[in-house]
């Protein structure tokens, strides 16, 4: 009976699962409701957990609860600690939600809401969420052990290296990118401005509040600081309406950048309780309540999209970013489908805090459903808007032009009417000056997101205060990024630097701490001038190189999984991570043979620079020549690092099918749980 | 009734559980019980002496 009803369940859910799928993907015409995305999202999601994951955890990985877990056995009350599943998952998830899964999936939006709402879910359920639940399961077997070691240990120290540096750099890419997009969403914005710089003060005086006042009452103070976040929205919209206020919170976007850096290099090198930990515990408290609330708003107001399905730019000639749907839409949008990055949480923190085996699956593969369900409500924000509003504010001023008419022409004559009223009304009602050539996703996710609340709560009067809070939101998300990765890249060249000269490994030496955080600032912030200096708006060129070098990180992590697998005798299924493997290198290695070698200036690298070399010489001209040859360089740097590993992993994988290669998993040794018997 | 109140008793705890946990305030308890001390300046300030490295050292995702 009870099988009966599991398979009559199951099959309703696949029913309706591809109803709402055949509906996203065919609707052609008439807009359609944001609730077919939604119901889409919620079956792929359940059948994946439920069949997919459990295969995997049964046939491949062979998860054994009898097994004690490193939170058990090297239980230490500090790292490994045996925790609660659903605490596990709450803390994974906070640590892997950022404003990837936001941004991404905003910027692909220029191609239509259908391909990336197939490939988060696609992407999601058959790569994304498999690399997280392995790479963790794998990590709990080697006591914790990171990915860099993993990689060392089962691939060789090619691997080690490679994923050592690949991480370095997408981390210097990533700060670059990340402080990009909080620039391009403050200049010329005292609102916004206003309310970010009060965030720092607030952070200081959490901290001070948490070390003197209330010891280690976070939630209390994070609250309290929330509060005033909250008050400091309020007061931007007097401060914006005040001339003289006003223009000291008015910033370009040098000026804005040259202020980013220096919080970041300050960040890095002040105390973890005074600054960095405390806007984390503000960050992580904004994030969660306003994820919680955007799924409430959209399932609430369930608007309708006006975007359509694909549009004219999947040839590659679209004004966001250059570049054919294949194979840019898929390392625009990382984080909400498969991120490398996350293969370092899952073998970070997590896995020291699991306690039995089993629950890998929940935590690893259930917390990535959860991010790419973020990734479905940005697509959801971006596409509500009228696609003209959409181009008007993600398109760079080189492309549409600078003067409002002659933006609102172009972005018209593509077939996306808009007018410069409607941009001055919709700026108006914002708060803002204006919004055109708000490049890098932050602002079009913002008033997408303003949308969906002022018509859940509060109408038009409030969507001001509604597109604030989201700038806020993601500025705040991004900071913390900025400053907690400065100091992270800060540790991993201090590691590297103390074996040189043991000084400079010391993590409280002062000049150690300066002078790394000064050269960590420095190759982000190098990024980041860039990206303000291009003329068409910088993210055209970091996005795309940021998505590589995260997809070629999670090329590591899976053909770690890969060759893992296959020592474990499990070849038959390798498929299982193989075929996203395969997909990930065809996407990323396409990707960077364009962005290296394609004739269109807008998608080559060196194409761009030899028709800046070709066309007339300004003073700019040979700094952009070489920032274009810089980043052609970078690219092929990494590309060929990972096809080391590759090449590495390939002669791993024959050498054991062939019996030429000793099989060693290097596990750490079964031992019985006592967890088992003490609940029993 | 009772089941229904049980419920939602068990989640709202296992909620609190998870924000305690992602806010440090069950790791600083922790630290507190370990040392055998009472919450205190002091006690904050040696709690982050302790979890200055591995907190620092904590990636956060993109």
């Amino acid at each position: 009976m009870n099988k009966a009803l599991a398979i009559l369940g199951w099959g309703t859910v696949a029913l309706l699962g591809a109803v709402a799928v055949g509906a996203v993907a065919l609707h052609r015409g008439e807009p359609i409701n944001a609730l077919w995305l939604v119901v889409a999202a919620t079956c792929c999601y359940a059948l994946g957990y439920r069949f997919y994951s459990k295969f995997i955890a049964v046939k491949i990985l062979a998860l054994d609860g009898l097994r004690a877990t490193p939170a058990e056995r090297l239980e230490n009350g500090r790292d490994f600690l045996v925790t609660n599943k659903w605490v596990v998952f709450g803390h994974h998830f906070a640590a892997i939600a950022g404003p990837g899964p936001l941004v991404g999936p905003v910027l692909a939006a220029q191609f239509g809401y259908l391909p990336g709402t197939m490939w988060v879910l696609a992407g999601a359920v058959f790569a994304g969420c498999v690399q997280d639940f392995v790479i963790l399961l794998f990590s709990v077997r080697r006591d914790g052990k990171s990915l860099t070691e993993m990689a060392k240990d089962e691939i060789g120290h090619v691997g080690g290296f490679v994923a050592y540096v690949a991480v370095i750099a997408i981390l210097i890419i990533l700060l670059g990118v990340a402080a990009l997009i909080v620039v391009n969403a403050l200049k010329a914005s005292p609102w916004g401005t206003f309310t970010i710089a009060m965030t720092m003060p607030i952070a200081l005086l959490m901290g001070v509040y948490l070390r003197r006042i209330r010891p280690g009452k976070v939630l209390e103070v994070s609250a309290l600081g929330f509060v005033l976040v909250l008050a400091a929205i309020w007061g931007g919209q007097y401060v914006s309406q005040n001339a003289a206020l006003a223009r000291w919170f008015t910033f370009s976007a040098p000026t804005l950048a040259i202020l980013i850096m220096i919080y970041g290099f300050a960040a890095s090198a002040l105390p973890v309780w005074l600054l960095l930990a405390p806007r984390d515990y503000l960050s992580t408290f904004v994030k969660l309540g306003t994820i919680a609330l955007l799924a409430v708003g959209i399932v609430a107001l369930h608007p309708t999209l006006h975007m359509p399905a694909l549009t004219r730019f999947v040839d590659g000639t679209g004004p966001v970013f250059a570049g054919k749907i294949f194979p840019f839409a898929f390392i625009t949008i990382a984080c909400g489908a498969i991120s490398g990055f996350h293969a370092l949480i899952s073998s970070g923190t997590t896995p020291k805090l699991i306690a039995r085996e089993t629950e890998t699956r929940m935590v690893g593969y259930g917390a990535m459903m959860c991010e790419s369900a973020v990734a479905v409500m940005a697509i959801i924000a971006a596409c509500v808007m009228q696609p003209g509003v959409y181009f008007a504010i993600n398109s760079p001023a080189g492309i549409v032009g600078q003067a409002p008419a002659t933006a609102a022409a172009t972005i018209s004559g593509w077939g996306f009417p808009v007018t410069a009223a409607d941009m001055q009304a919709l700026a108006h009602a914002v708060g803002e000056q204006t919004l055109y050539n708000r490049t890098g996703g932050a602002p079009a996710f913002a008033v997408g997101m303003a949308h969906i609340f002022s018509h859940s709560l509060g109408g038009e009067t409030l969507m001001a205060l509604w597109y604030h809070f989201a700038i806020m939101f993601e500025a705040l998300f991004i900071l913390t990024i900025l400053d907690a990765g400065t100091r992270v890249a800060r540790f991993m060249v201090q590691d590297a630097l103390g074996h040189v000269y043991k000084p400079l490994g010391r993590t409280s030496w002062y000049p150690s701490i300066l002078g790394t955080s000064g050269l960590i600032v420095a190759a982000w912030g190098y990024f980041l001038w860039q990206g303000v200096k291009d003329p068409l708006g910088g993210i055209n060129s970091l996005w795309p190189l940021f998505g590589i070098s995260n997809q070629l990180l999670a090329t590591v992590a899976l053909c770690v999984a890969t060759t893992i697998i296959i020592k474990m005798h499990r070849a038959k299924y390798a498929a299982v991570t193989l075929v996203p493997l395969a997909w990930l290198v065809a996407v990323t290695f396409t990707a960077s043979w364009h962005k290296m070698f394609d004739p269109n200036p807008r998608v080559g690298f060196l194409a761009q620079a030899q028709a800046l070399a070709a066309g007339p010489a300004t003073s700019a001209t040979s700094r952009l020549i070489f920032n274009n040859r810089l980043d052609a360089a970078v690219t092929g740097v990494l590309v060929v690092m990972v096809a080391l590993v590759l090449v590495e992993s390939v002669r791993q994988w024959f050498g054991i099918l062939r019996g030429t290669r000793e099989v060693r998993v290097k596990e750490s040794p079964f031992v019985r749980t006592r967890l088992v018997e003490e609940q029993g | 009734m009772k089941l229904v109140r049980g419920t939602i008793r068990d989640f709202a705890a296992t909620a609190i559980a998870v924000v305690r946990e992602i806010f440090d305030e069950a790791a600083y308890a922790r630290f507190l019980s370990r040392a055998g001390m009472a919450s205190s300046s002091e006690a904050y300030a040696a709690f982050w002496r302790e979890r200055e490295k591995s907190c620092a050292r904590r990636p956060r995702c993109c």
